[in-house]
C-alpha cells in the first residue's frame, strides 16, 4: 500500500469551465476518494423571489444555469401555471418543446465538446462547436437569444414561429443533422476515443438507482427513466422513446447523449410540423396561492422546481433541485479506483453543471 | 503594433456567472469565431497569462480566488470584464451572496456589457485590453494598473 497524497483539483482548472473543487485523496496514482467542496457559485436566486415579483423572476429562472436555461424558465413558469390554474394555449405548449429540444441539442453538442477535450481530442471539440453555432443559427432566429432565449413567460411564450421561419429552422436543421452524423459516427467508433471511456468510471444499474442518479448518466446505466414521458408540455402527443444504454460507462454516457441529439431533432420537427393554430399566450391575473411542484427533463436529467405562493405578488418559497446535484453521489462512487488520468473524464461524463446547482 | 498584440494568451475564470457568458468566451474560441487566428491562447495558468476574462457577480468565497488569480499574473496585465453581472451583478445584484461586480474585487480594465454578451462583443474587448496592455508596457514602472477604458 502506498502512501496516501491529497491532490486539489480546482477551483480553476484547465478542464473545468466552471468552478468546484476536488480534494483527491490518491494512493500511488489510483483515487481512493473524492471529497467535493463546493460554493464558488451560490448566488442565493431562490431567495430573490422575495424580491422579484412572480412574473418577473422568470428572467432569474432563466439565468440559474446559462445552458438549460430555457428549460429551467419553462419549468418555473409551469410551476406557476400550476398554482394559478391557467391554461396554457396548444400553440404555446408545442413552441416550448421545440425550444426545449434545441437547447438540448445545444447542450449535448457543447458538452460532446468539452468531452473531447478532456481526453485531449481537440479537432473533435472545435468540430461539435462548430456544429453548434448552426443550431445558434436556428435559436437566434427563433427567439432572438443565442444562450438566454426569453422566450417563456406565464400564461404561454414571448414571441410565435411564423411558417416560413419554422420552415427554415426546419431546412437547416435537417443539414445540421447529417452533420451530426459524422462527429457521433467518431464517438462511437474511433479507437482513441474508445480507449479513453470505454470500460472507465463503471456504474451499475443497481448503485445508479439507488444512488439516486438522473437523465443520461442513469440511462447510460441500463435503467429507464425520463420524465418527459409524463407527458408534460406537448410530449404526451409526440412520437418518442427514451434513450437507453447498457454499459454504464463513460462511452455509454456519451453515446446515449450522442442519440438523444437525433431524438430531439425529430422531436422539433414533430412539434413544428404538428403546432395548432391559434395564439400563444393567456392573460395571467391574479396572484399565487398554495404550493405546486414541476419535473422536467433537462439536458443533464430531472429537474424538479417548487413554488410556494401566499397570494400576494411575490412567491413565499421557490426551491430547485437540479439534476447535477443527484448526480454528484454517483459521480463520487465512479471515481473511486482509476487513476488521476481519468479523473477529468469521469468528472465531464455526468455533465456537471456547478452553477445550476448552487445558484 | 507593439509586442502584445502579436499574441495575447488569456486566462478565462468564472466567478460566480450563469454560464451564459462562459459558453460564450469559448464560444469565441471555436471555429465560427476562431480567435486563434489573431494568436490568442486560451490558458490555464494564469502566470502564463496576459488578459484575464472574467464572468459573474464573484460571490463571497470566490473573491479570495479571483485576488489570488490576478496577483498571479505578471505585469503588464488587463483585465476584461464580461456580462452585465460581471459589471454591476446585474440580474444578481439583489442576492445575498454576491458583489456588485468584478471591480469590487479588482481593477478593471474594460467593461463588456450583454446578458449574454455575444462573441463579437467579448472579441471587441480583449482587442481593446491589447490597447491597454501596450499603454501600460510603456508606462513607467509601478503605473498603469487598472485603466478607465470602456468597451461600448
Ligand atoms: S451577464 Fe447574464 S448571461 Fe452573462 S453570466 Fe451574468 S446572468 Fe449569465
Amino acid at each position: 500500500m502506498g502512501t496516501r497524497t491529497v491532490v486539489p483539483f480546482g477551483p480553476q482548472h484547465p478542464v473545468l469551465p466552471e468552478p468546484i473543487h476536488l480534494d483527491l485523496v490518491l494512493e500511488d496514482e489510483k483515487v481512493v476518494e473524492a471529497i467535493p467542496s463546493i460554493g464558488f457559485v451560490h448566488r442565493g436566486l431562490e431567495k430573490l423571489a422575495e424580491k422579484k415579483e412572480f412574473g418577473e423572476m422568470v428572467y432569474v429562472a432563466e439565468r440559474i444555469c446559462g445552458i438549460c436555461s430555457f428549460i429551467h424558465s419553462a419549468a418555473y413558469c409551469q410551476a406557476v401555471e400550476g398554482l394559478m390554474k391557467v391554461e396554457v394555449p396548444p400553440r404555446a405548449q408545442y413552441l416550448r418543446v421545440a425550444w426545449a429540444e434545441m437547447s438540448r441539442v445545444h447542450s449535448h453538442l457543447l458538452w460532446l465538446g468539452l468531452f473531447a477535450d478532456s481526453f485531449g481530442f481537440e479537432s473533435l471539440f472545435m468540430h461539435s462547436w462548430r456544429l453548434r453555432e448552426r443550431l445558434l443559427d436556428v435559436v437566434e432566429a427563433t427567439t432572438g437569444g443565442r444562450v438566454i432565449f426569453g422566450s417563456c413567460k406565464v400564461g404561454g411564450v414571448r414571441r410565435d414561429v411564423d411558417a416560413e421561419t419554422g420552415r427554415r429552422a426546419l431546412q437547416t436543421l435537417a443539414v445540421l443533422e447529417a452533420e451530426c452524423r459524422e462527429i457521433t459516427g467518431v464517438f462511437e467508433k474511433d479507437s482513441t476515443v474508445r480507449r479513453r471511456t470505454v470500460g472507465v468510471g463503471l456504474l451499475s444499474g443497481k448503485d445508479a438507482w439507488s444512488l439516486g442518479a438522473v437523465g443520461p448518466t442513469l440511462r447510460a446505466s441500463g435503467v429507464s427513466s425520463d420524465s418527459r414521458s409524463l407527458g408534460g408540455s406537448a410530449y404526451g402527443a409526440l412520437d418518442w422513446q427514451p434513450v437507453v444504454e447498457t454499459a454504464g460507462d463513460c462511452h455509454a454516457r456519451a453515446m446515449v447523449r450522442a442519440r438523444e441529439l437525433y431524438q430531439s431533432f425529430s422531436l422539433i420537427r414533430q412539434a413544428l410540423e404538428k403546432m395548432p393554430a391559434g395564439p400563444v399566450e393567456t392573460r395571467v391575473s391574479g396572484s399565487p396561492s398554495g404550493e405546486c411542484i414541476v419535473r422536467l427533463e433537462q439536458p443533464r436529467g430531472e429537474v424538479i422546481h417548487y413554488v410556494k405562493g401566499n397570494g400576494t405578488r411575490h412567491l413565499e418559497r421557490y426551491r430547485v433541485r437540479t439534476p447535477t446535484f443527484a448526480n454528484v453521489p454517483a459521480l463520487v462512487h465512479m471515481l473511486a479506483g482509476y487513476q488521476l488520468v481519468d479523473v477529468p473524464v469521469i468528472v465531464l461524463s455526468i455533465d456537471p453543471c456547478i452553477s445550476c446547482t448552487e445558484r | 503594433m507593439g509586442v502584445f498584440s502579436k499574441s495575447p494568451w488569456i486566462l478565462h475564470y468564472d466567478a460566480s456567472s450563469c454560464n451564459g457568458c462562459d459558453i460564450e468566451v469559448l464560444a469565441c474560441l471555436t471555429p465560427l469565431y476562431d480567435v486563434e487566428r489573431f494568436g490568442i491562447v486560451n490558458t490555464g495558468n494564469p502566470k502564463h497569462a496576459d488578459i484575464l476574462l472574467i464572468t459573474g457577480a464573484v460571490n463571497e468565497q470566490n473573491l479570495p480566488v479571483v485576488r489570488t488569480l490576478y496577483d498571479q499574473m505578471p505585469s503588464p496585465k488587463a483585465v476584461v470584464a464580461i456580462g452585465a453581472c460581471a459589471l454591476s451583478g446585474g440580474i444578481f445584484q439583489d442576492c445575498y451572496n454576491v458583489h456588485r461586480g468584478v471591480d469590487s474585487a479588482i481593477p478593471v480594465d474594460v467593461y463588456v456589457p450583454g446578458c449574454a454578451a455575444r462573441p463579437e462583443a467579448i472579441i471587441d474587448g480583449v482587442v481593446q485590453a491589447l490597447g491597454v496592455l501596450e499603454e501600460k508596457a510603456a508606462a513607467p514602472a509601478g503605473r498603469g494598473e487598472g485603466g478607465k477604458a470602456v468597451a461600448a
